[in-house]
């Protein structure tokens, strides 16, 4: 197709190789391993301490836009921005969701401390975020009423 | 597999604003079938890297939160016009997804 797709391919084909003969972990790729404990964990508080956003102190400094009032809890759009310095990470949490995590973001290189996505929400109750800067956690919270869950389908 | 990912990245000032969408089931493993009565397994994106110009910007972990057909939307400071944004997925299952985009 053109260069880029032929050397994406090869790259594929050499790593499906190392796959195959076990060389390699297939996220190797990425820094990150996937952090199961903090995604399994069952309450905001045990998720917060396993994601690594223990002790978070409540900071007007972090932006969180989310709708009051989400008709389908299966999408719901929340954006947040930190003007904390040194912003490192942030996580994205749903209180009752049967797993309360959704996402864990790292910025790094320029990336600036903003993130939008969409996100899942069993009912109604606060989205948090959270946040590392300068060796220390903050977070703020605000509630979304939800009108019809999006977890249990 | 790699018309799974839509991009886009544009300058706003001196800052990149890129926004992605995934193809992608998100299932979460709590769902029932609701004909055989059996649970659907989990199939989720768990594991996203973004770069500007071959260089880390963002790294995120997901859980089975994340919306189905995932969006994201980040910003890059110090990216000009004519830089390069990858994106690089996997699922739980192992299989990858990814996606480039030149910033207009």
């Amino acid at each position: 197709m053109n260069q880029m797709r032929r050397a994406f391919l090869k790259g594929a084909g050499a790593l499906a190789a190392l796959l195959s003969a076990g060389l390699l972990d297939p996220i190797a790729a990425f820094a990150a391993t996937w952090n199961k404990t903090a995604f399994s964990a069952k309450t905001l508080e045990d998720a917060m301490q396993a994601a690594g956003y223990g002790n978070a102190v409540e900071s007007p400094d972090i932006l969180l836009k989310v709708p009051d009032i989400a008709e389908d809890g299966a999408i719901v759009p929340v954006e947040a921005t930190s003007n904390i310095p040194d912003t490192v990470s942030m996580a994205f949490f749903s209180e009752k969701n049967p797993n309360p995590l959704v996402a864990d973001f790292t910025f790094s290189n320029g990336a600036e401390p903003f993130l939008a996505t969409h996100i899942k929400m069993a009912k109604t109750c606060i989205v948090r975020v959270a946040v590392k800067a300068g060796g220390k956690n903050y977070m703020t919270n605000k509630e979304v009423k939800v009108t019809l869950g999006g977890c249990g389908g | 597999m790699d018309n799974s990912m839509k991009m886009r990245a544009t300058m706003q000032g001196d800052v990149a604003d890129v926004k992605v969408l995934i193809k992608h089931i998100m299932e979460t493993g709590l769902r029932k079938d609701k004909d055989t009565g059996k649970i659907i397994p989990a199939h989720f994106i768990d594991l996203v890297s973004a770069t500007l110009n071959g260089k880390t910007v963002l790294e995120m972990q997901w859980g089975v939160g994340v919306s189905k057909n995932p969006y994201f939307n980040f910003k890059v400071k110090g990216a000009k016009s004519g830089d390069k944004i990858a994106v690089s997925a996997v699922d739980n299952l192992g299989t990858n997804f990814s996606g480039e985009v030149v910033i207009s």
